[in-house]
């Protein structure tokens, strides 16, 4: 009985807090840098698509939300096309950390309601955004060893010329 | 004639704010319980929600009408609109003001008011019967249980109130506490009226016939649309009703000092109003054995024994 | 006054009927709901507030509740429906037929021969039915008051069970 009316007492003393409420549109919550919205793909500092369809992102997604083709032009992969279903996407962010080239992320936007389910499935175009995402300085091209146009096999960064394996100098 | 005019305008004035109230009540009870769980509430519609209520009542009124296959049509019907008018009839004889009230003098008050608290079970024990469904009939059971036995303790704590008065009549009971309000020397009986009050209203902690956890929503799990909101509406009145008799019996009705009578009526009831939704936002339901048993072993022996102080005392003076 | 009189006993005579001929049962409790209802009416009418009320408290929000609990409880279905309307035969309309035109016959001949005075209109309020049960109708009520002692004390022991909890 006394319990019952302390607990009275101090539900309303809760008329004097202040309350917890966001007033959402109005007033927008803060979200971290690394919160989980919705997905991009980045671009390289030169401007190229960082994908390289290796499909690792497809695989990891536990809702088999992601479907692409891959393609080659000049050495280079690109996708094809790149689908994402946000319908079932769980935003676990699963492809972002399996793709080795930095290009899925995950952003910081949640405000992507639709009124027809069709209009939540992505295409590429959609998912493209001009920029390079978290990671400014960071170029797949650059980096590995693969021969492109304008680049060949060796003049990546950090990396030495290739071996003659048949040459018998040291 | 002026009498008749008079009358009417009495009659209409306080229907119209009883239903007006009740309709309100959803939204303050919503906004208050939202300030005291550290939220805001309904706040988008209108200046501070405030028309929150119309926006219900639109979305209300425009859901289907369903009357289940399985159920029993007429009593079906029947049973939302015995809440409202047990609970607006019981308004009859509650005495606003010296002036404002429909029968405040009737020589048969109290005893009219709690006829019609003891009639609106039927509108629960109807719906869940005839609602053909094993959870609404369980709900009702409940509520016949519940309902007819916090009726007993109701009635035998206004006994010492109208042991006080001598008089049945709730003007004549108003009138009797110029001096000092039945509170302080009935302060058994305010507590177990009050108890009373929630449990026949079947509010929060009490609202066991229409526990979502166990009984989906209770009696009223089949009805849709506006005999659903009839229900809703009439527990609102219900519980304006409960308080405006709590503010009568025991805390001196319009009477106190610079105001006029009806603003203190209104502030009266609103605080007693209030405080039923905060019963509702701090307190956990008890077990229906609980329920029962808190009734029959603690309240009873309780409003008896307020009974019997209240007979020695008078004797002795 | 009257027509309202009037009014009420014919519901109430009506409901009555209505009854004793429905087969469901809970329609037929509802039906006595309002019969009573409508007789409480014809006391307040006939000057007697205070009975009206109790009729209204006790019989209507009490006692029939409990007889709605227990059809309620027992859930009879259809079937019940079906049952009792069988037994809805002529052959068994005229035993209690001849007693009601007998009761019938007897309030014809109270009422022609006059030894019942008028109804007066005068009001009785609460405090005349007070000090009427506990002055010359003192024993009345402490004998029904054993009664009722009698009758919870039974229906606790009838309640307990072995393991002392319900
Ligand atoms: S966030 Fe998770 S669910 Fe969404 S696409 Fe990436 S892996 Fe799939
Ligand atoms: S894991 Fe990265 S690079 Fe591989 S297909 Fe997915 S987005 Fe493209």
């Amino acid at each position: 009985m006394l319990s019952s009316i302390r607990t009275l007492w101090y539900t309303f003393l809760h008329l004097f807090h202040h309350s917890e409420t966001v007033q959402y549109p109005e007033q927008m919550p803060y979200l971290a840098p690394r919160y989980r919205g919705r997905i991009v793909l980045s671009r390289d500092p030169d401007g190229e698509e960082r994908c390289v369809s290796c499909y690792l992102c497809a695989v990891a997604c536990p809702v088999d939300c992601i479907s692409l083709q891959k393609t080659e032009e000049d050495g280079r992969w690109y996708p094809e096309w790149f689908r994402i279903n946000f319908s079932r996407c769980i935003f676990c962010g699963f492809c972002e950390e399996a793709c080795p080239t930095y290009a899925i992320q995950l952003t910081p936007d949640f405000e992507m309601s639709e009124y027809e389910r069709e209009n939540l499935i992505y295409e590429k175009e959609d998912l493209l955004i001009s920029g390079t995402g978290k990671y400014p300085d960071y170029s797949f091209y650059r980096v590995s060893g693969l021969a492109i146009p304008g680049k060949g096999k060796g003049e990546a960064e950090r990396e030495r010329p290739p071996i003659d394996t048949r040459a018998l100098l040291p | 004639m002026n009498l008749i005019l008079f009358g009417l305008l009495n009659i209409v004035g306080i229907l119209l704010m009883l239903v007006i109230g009740a309709a309100l009540l959803t939204w303050i009870e919503r906004r208050l319980l939202g300030f005291w769980q550290d939220r805001r509430g309904p706040n988008r519609v209108g200046p501070f929600g405030s028309l929150q209520v119309v926006a219900d009542m639109i979305k209300i009124l425009f859901k289907q009408d369903w009357i289940p296959p399985f159920a029993d049509p007429v009593v079906f019907v029947l049973a939302p609109a015995v809440v409202m008018v047990a609970a607006l009839l019981a308004f009859a004889v509650v005495p606003v003001t010296p002036s404002i009230g429909i029968a405040g003098n009737l020589n048969i008050g109290i005893l009219f008011f709690l006829a019609m608290t003891s009639l609106s079970v039927y509108s629960v024990v109807l719906a869940g019967w005839a609602s053909n469904n094993k959870y609404s009939l369980l709900g009702g059971m409940r509520a016949a249980a519940q309902m007819v036995s916090y009726e007993v303790f109701m009635g035998l704590a206004l006994i010492g109130v109208v042991m006080l008065t001598g008089s049945f009549s709730l003007a004549d009971i108003v009138r009797a506490q110029q001096e000092l309000w039945f509170v302080v020397p009935q302060f058994l009986g305010f507590i177990v009226f009050m108890i009373a009050g929630i449990a026949e209203t079947h509010r929060l902690p009490f609202d066991l016939p229409e526990g979502e956890n166990e009984l989906g929503a209770g009696f009223h799990t089949e009805y849709s649309s506006m005999k659903f909101g009839m229900f809703f509406v009439g527990e609102y009145i219900g519980i304006i009703l409960v308080s405006a008799m709590i503010v009568i019996l025991f805390f001196g009705g319009w009477q106190g000092p610079l105001l006029p009578p009806i603003l203190w009526f209104a502030i009266k009831t609103g605080a007693f109003v209030g405080f039923f939704i905060l019963l509702r936002a701090a307190l956990p339901r008890p077990r229906y054995d609980q329920l029962m048993a808190y009734g029959w072993k603690l309240m009873l022996p309780l409003s008896l024994l307020n009974i019997a102080v209240t007979g020695a005392v008078m004797l002795t003076h | 006054m009257n027509a309202t009189f009037y009014l009420s006993a014919a519901i109430a005579v009506l409901s009555t009927v209505l009854v004793i001929t429905r087969a469901n049962g809970v329609h037929a409790l509802l039906y006595l709901v309002v019969s009573l209802l409508a007789v409480a009416l014809v006391f307040f009418t006939l000057g007697a507030p205070f009975a009206a009320a109790l009729e209204v408290i006790v019989y209507a929000g009490a006692i029939m509740v409990l007889f709605v609990f227990v059809v309620m409880m027992m859930n009879l279905g259809d079937a019940a429906a079906v049952r009792e309307a069988r037994w809805m035969e002529p052959k068994i309309w005229v035993g209690p037929s001849i007693l009601a035109i007998l009761l019938t016959a007897q309030l014809a001949y109270m009422l022609d021969s006059n030894t019942m005075s008028q109804p007066h209109h005068a009001i009785v309020p609460a405090r005349a039915v007070g000090i009427a049960m506990y002055g010359p109708y003192l024993l009345c009520v402490e004998l029904a008051s054993m009664l009722l002692l009698a009758a919870l004390v039974g229906a606790y022991r009838l309640a307990h069970t072995e393991h002392g909890r319900l």
